[in-house]
């Protein structure tokens, strides 16, 4: 194998090697006692300190939208708990190129001095964890961890104020962490009076981050957040409010900052849909000015327990009987059924949890996994609402064409869990590209790793040329689109501890096909139907267009044909041909009656908004079409028939702006 | 759709009927006639109208699939196939406007009792419709079938309408005519010759005296040219004729006259290619698009002088000046090949049928220029006068 040529070469490689050979690296040898020296214990904090990206701070830019988006979460929470409406600030004030403060500030209840330590500065210190209750926040990792950020990178502490009460002065705490032993470092505690709400809380984090626009961003973040809160009135300051582009604020027609958030406050009472102000202050204004419905605690569902888990929670229930542990622990299980599963498991339902081995508890599991449980109560989630999102689409986007639907409860693993679409489409959206897909979970945008999200593939999964839209394989439809997919459950199955996308369960992906297939036919209609009334107003103007002349041509060859009469009498004709055209394509046995029907069955009013900017809306409900429709329905039931006559009749909004177009 | 038409025709003379005394048509009856029918056309159009019908108008078809070749009279017929125009169809609606228009440009024209040319017509009609930014018409390439789509719809001629086409063509030759009331010899017209004007009925031109044996039909001002300086027709008794190209309806009706008028012979030179074949199968059967004139244009006794396949050989004309025929050539002269009345057997041979095939074979063209290869007097001087002589036309 060895070339003559590069001998000269093998000698430098082979001396090294036979010197090694000779002597090998004697490594030192270590008894255990030497090892256990090193071996301590590490706090979540130090953990995360190091695995920032586990919680989604791997680079500046992210690390930004992360603490803004958990401070957020955390805010809207504590409003929606103590029923207040949301009103939230958030602003992002430039200190230097790559440093920013971050302020939150929202009307919630505030947080009891005691607690805001606890709170800011200690990770998995929470009061969601250890619920099975629908909210945004999880696990009390969020905003102590965006805290904490923020002290490593530039040294500075956060600053909370709290207002807990009405009539009592407001709280200014500083909070650092200790990393080592994930214990808050409480810094300095002034009171003092003056803040914007009766109640709330602000927080302030300055940290090393990049400000960016557009796919990623805050901005991106809040518009989201403000389309699936539709109840939440938010003002947002970016880095640019009030700025000149170099950066300095010396021009003297720039408002100041607090000016523009006055601006924007006023803005935020009157403006329909998401508005700027002069100096650049964006206003989301509220939507729909009602709380969403409570979600309930609920206990575990059998079904969604581990055999860990189950081992865990016996051990932590000592001297219960099995059957006040199997019925007190978790959701749907009856005395009855209790009785059954200790039975099937080898036990009585008076066996003392105490005493259960390994051994017993595993074959408890599997009698549980064997048994024909209930679902779980599906009152613990609260969904959006199908009226929310078309409020929230509506403030958000420019389409014309809105739609939403909200599936009934289903259960994952033992965890319900409830799937709503929305889809704007048409209007301003960009036409020539791909559809958006925007991705909530318990109302919170997911912003990244849209391709591992199991909402995104169930997008990919659905053939969107049935629905009237172009597709090419593989990719998301073609078309002025934006697809909103919200799943809300007691435990949203995030891939990674910085929930940025759903896991792919195939209960969960079934359920988000099955409303996009819902929506999607309505979307379906719709496209149709423009295409339709297009074509046929394209047609009826062409016509149009020459009878003058047409009229003009015949009275000069006989002046006793009159120009009005005879211009009439075209008309005529002209408008029964374009409408003989109309039906003629419905009786093609269009894929439109199949849609319109399929809506019909389903038990829901307001589910689609029909913008009446460019077309008028009382040309899609013709006379001739209701009348068609009806003598359709004929054919079916008579309570569909009943159950259309009546969604006719509804108009959506409040201010009549937009029409309820029956589907 | 033929029958719709005359019903449609039938209501709408209910109204005012003109007593359809067919005296002598003289030029003026004629135009009148039209009017009515005009009149008749835009009545039938608001009946249908007023009836909440989608208008229409019946053109008959100006296609091969709707002539027929009239073996007796050697001549093209119009068939009865018609196609209902109408307005309510999106692919009609701009055409049927147009149709309108053009009527009623000539009705106008009628009334004022004035004639004029397609193009000005075409200009006048030209406009831009209210509220758009649409022209009723872009090029006179739209206006130009249309006005034939009204002639044969009405059954009135071009020149009834008030209409005439770009003149074209010349003529020089022994004989004495009356043009619009003025006298011309047509032996002094010095090198351009008269121009045959587009109406030539006889209520505008008169033939007064003459010594012309026969008329001779040549493709190209060109070479008509050379026979007007070597002054043939003097030579030949013969008057001289061109259309430049394919000649025009007023040198064909001209040429008509003099050979039913005058019974003078009529022969043809053209190139020797599937074009040149064409333009004699039009003078002598009439046209395809025009056949509803054949009766009044077509001259069913013309003879084909040349240029034939055969000639070649004949003149020993070197290969030199030929030309290869292309694709598109070969593919029209097997088109022409399949007329009905190039079929025509002589003896036991069909003449016309080797005469195309016989090109066909050679692959080559021939124009009438590539004469002169020989000399510049040479078609006038040797090649003409020798095919006279020994009779080497084909009929």
């Amino acid at each position: 194998m060895m070339l003559p040529a590069m001998e000269g070469d093998m000698t430098t490689v082979t001396a090294p090697r036979s010197r090694s050979s000779r002597t090998p690296s004697k490594r030192k040898s270590v008894d255990a006692a030497t090892l256990a020296h090193n071996q301590r214990e590490i706090s979540v904090s130090e953990f995360f300190a190091k695995n920032r990206h586990l919680l989604g701070f791997d680079n500046p830019r992210k690390a930004l939208l992360t603490s803004i988006k958990e401070a957020v979460d955390n805010a809207l929470d504590a409003c929606e708990e103590a029923g207040i409406l949301p009103e939230l600030f958030v602003g992002i004030e430039p200190i230097s190129e790559t440093r920013f403060r971050v302020t939150v500030r929202d009307n919630g209840p505030g947080i009891v001095k005691g607690q805001v330590g606890n709170i800011f500065g200690k990770l998995l210190y929470g009061s969601k964890f250890h619920r099975l209750k629908m909210s945004r926040g999880q696990q009390g990792i969020g905003i102590s961890a965006a805290g904490m950020y923020g002290l490593m990178t530039t040294g500075k502490p956060m600053v909370i104020h709290t207002k807990p009460r009405k009539n009592k002065p407001c709280h200014k705490i500083t909070v650092a962490m200790d990393t080592q032993k994930n214990r808050p470092e409480i810094k300095d505690e002034e009171e003092h009076h003056a803040f914007e709400h009766p109640t709330g809380t602000e927080v302030n984090i300055e940290l090393e981050a990049k400000y960016n626009r557009g796919k990623q961003s805050v901005d991106e973040f809040l518009e989201q957040t403000a389309i699936a809160n539709p109840h939440a009135r938010i003002i947002y300051q970016p880095p640019t409010a009030c700025r000149t582009a170099n950066g300095q604020d010396d021009d003297e027609n720039l408002p100041t900052l607090i000016d523009d958030y006055e601006h924007a406050r006023k803005l935020a009472d009157k403006a329909a849909g998401t508005a700027t102000t002069p100096g650049g202050t964006i206003v989301y204004p509220r939507g729909v000015s009602e709380l969403p419905e409570e979600p309930k605690e609920i206990k575990p569902h059998p079904y969604g327990i581990e055999l860990g888990t189950l081992i865990k929670m016996l051990r932590d229930n000592e001297g219960q009987s099995l059957n006040q542990f199997l019925t007190g622990q978790f959701c749907k299980v009856s005395s009855r059924i209790a009785q059954d599963l200790a039975e099937q498991s080898g036990m009585t339902s008076r066996t003392r949890v105490t005493g259960i081995t390994h051994h017993q508890a595993e074959a408890l599991y599997k009698a549980i996994q064997e048994t024909k449980l209930q679902s779980p109560p599906t009152n613990c989630l609260s969904p959006i609402g199908t009226r929310q999102i078309l409020a929230g689409l509506l403030k958000g986007l420019k389409a014309e064409f809105f739609t939403a639907t909200t599936r009934k409860p289903t259960v994952y693993r033992g965890n319900p869990f409830q799937i709503e679409v929305g889809m704007a489409y048409g209007g301003d959206l960009p036409a020539d590209q791909l559809g958006r897909v925007i991705r909530f979970a318990n109302r919170v945008p997911l912003l990244y790793q849209q391709s591992s999200c199991c909402a995104y593939k169930a997008v990919l999964e659905t053939t969107w040329r049935n629905y009237g839209l172009q597709q090419s394989r593989g990719a998301l439809p073609t078309g002025p689109l934006v697809v909103m997919i919200h799943m809300a459950s007691v435990w949203v199955p995030f891939t990674s501890e910085s929930k940025e996308a759903i896991a792919d369960y195939d209960e969960i992906r079934k359920e988000i096909k099955l409303a996009l297939g819902e929506c999607g036919r309505k979307l379906n209609t719709y496209v149709r139907r423009r295409q339709r009334i297009k074509r046929e107003s394209e047609r009826r103007s062409v016509f149009e267009k020459y009878i003058g002349e047409v009229v003009t041509a015949l009275n000069a060859i006989d002046k006793s044909l009159k120009k009005t009469e005879l211009k009439q009498r075209f008309e005529a004709v002209a408008k029964r041909i374009t409408l003989e055209a109309d039906t003629q394509f419905d009786e093609d046995g269009n894929p439109i009656k199949a849609g319109a029907n399929g809506n019909g069955s389903l038990d829901r009013d307001e589910s689609t908004v029909i913008l009446g900017e460019g077309e008028s809306p009382p040309s899609l409900d013709t006379p001739a079409t209701k009348g068609k429709r009806k003598t359709k329905a004929k054919g079916g039931s008579r309570t569909k028939m009943a159950s259309q006559k009546t969604r006719t009749k509804n108009h959506i909004d409040d201010d009549g702006q937009y029409e309820l177009y029956a589907s | 759709m033929a029958k719709k038409k005359v019903t449609k025709k039938k209501t709408a003379k209910k109204a005012p009927t003109r007593k359809k005394v067919v005296k002598r048509r003289t030029p003026a009856t004629k135009r009148k006639d039209t009017a009515t029918k005009l009149n008749e056309l835009a009545h039938a159009v608001a009946d249908q109208v007023e009836d909440g019908k989608d208008p229409g108008v019946a053109i008959p078809t100006r296609a091969l699939s709707n002539v027929s070749f009239d073996q007796k009279a050697g001549l093209i017929r119009m068939g009865d196939n018609a196609q209902r125009r109408s307005f309510f169809n999106l692919g009609q609606a701009k055409k049927f406007m147009q149709t309108m228009l053009v009527a009623s440009g000539s009705n106008a024209l009628i009334r004022q009792a004035k004639t004029t040319s397609i193009r000005d017509l075409f200009y006048h009609c030209k406009h831009t419709i209210a509220g758009t930014r649409e022209n009723t018409f872009d090029e006179q390439s739209e206006s130009d079938p249309i006005i034939e789509d009204l002639e044969v719809t009405l059954g009135s001629l071009r020149e009834e309408l008030g209409l005439f086409a770009e003149p074209k063509g010349a003529m020089v030759g022994p004989m004495t005519i009356v043009d619009n009331g003025d006298v011309i010899d047509l032996s002094k017209m010095g090198s351009g010759g008269w121009a045959v004007p587009s109406i030539v009925e006889d209520h505008v031109i008169q033939f007064k005296r003459g010594s012309a044996k026969f008329v001779l039909l040549i493709e190209k001002g060109a070479v008509w040219r050379r026979f007007s300086e070597d002054r043939f027709w003097e030579k030949h008794k013969c008057m001289i004729i061109h259309g430049g190209g394919q000649p025009p309806r007023g040198v064909r009706r001209l040429i008509w006259r003099m050979h039913n008028e005058l019974k003078l012979p009529v022969y043809v030179l053209v190139d020797n290619d599937p074009w040149g074949y064409y333009i004699y199968s039009v003078v002598k059967q009439g046209s395809i698009n025009l056949a509803f004139e054949s009766q009044r244009m077509a001259i069913p006794d013309a003879r084909f002088i040349g240029m034939s396949s055969y000639d070649m050989e004949r003149f020993e004309i070197p290969k030199a000046v030929t030309i290869n025929l292309n694709d598109q050539d070969i593919r029209r002269a097997r088109e022409i090949l399949n007329y009905p009345w190039f079929q025509k057997k002589q003896g036991r041979t069909y003449p016309w049928r080797n005469e195309i095939n016989h090109m066909l074979k050679l692959g080559v063209k021939l124009e009438l220029e590539a004469l002169s290869n020989k000399d510049f007097s040479f078609i006038t001087e040797h090649y003409l006068p020798r095919k006279l002589k020994d009779k080497q036309w084909l009929d």
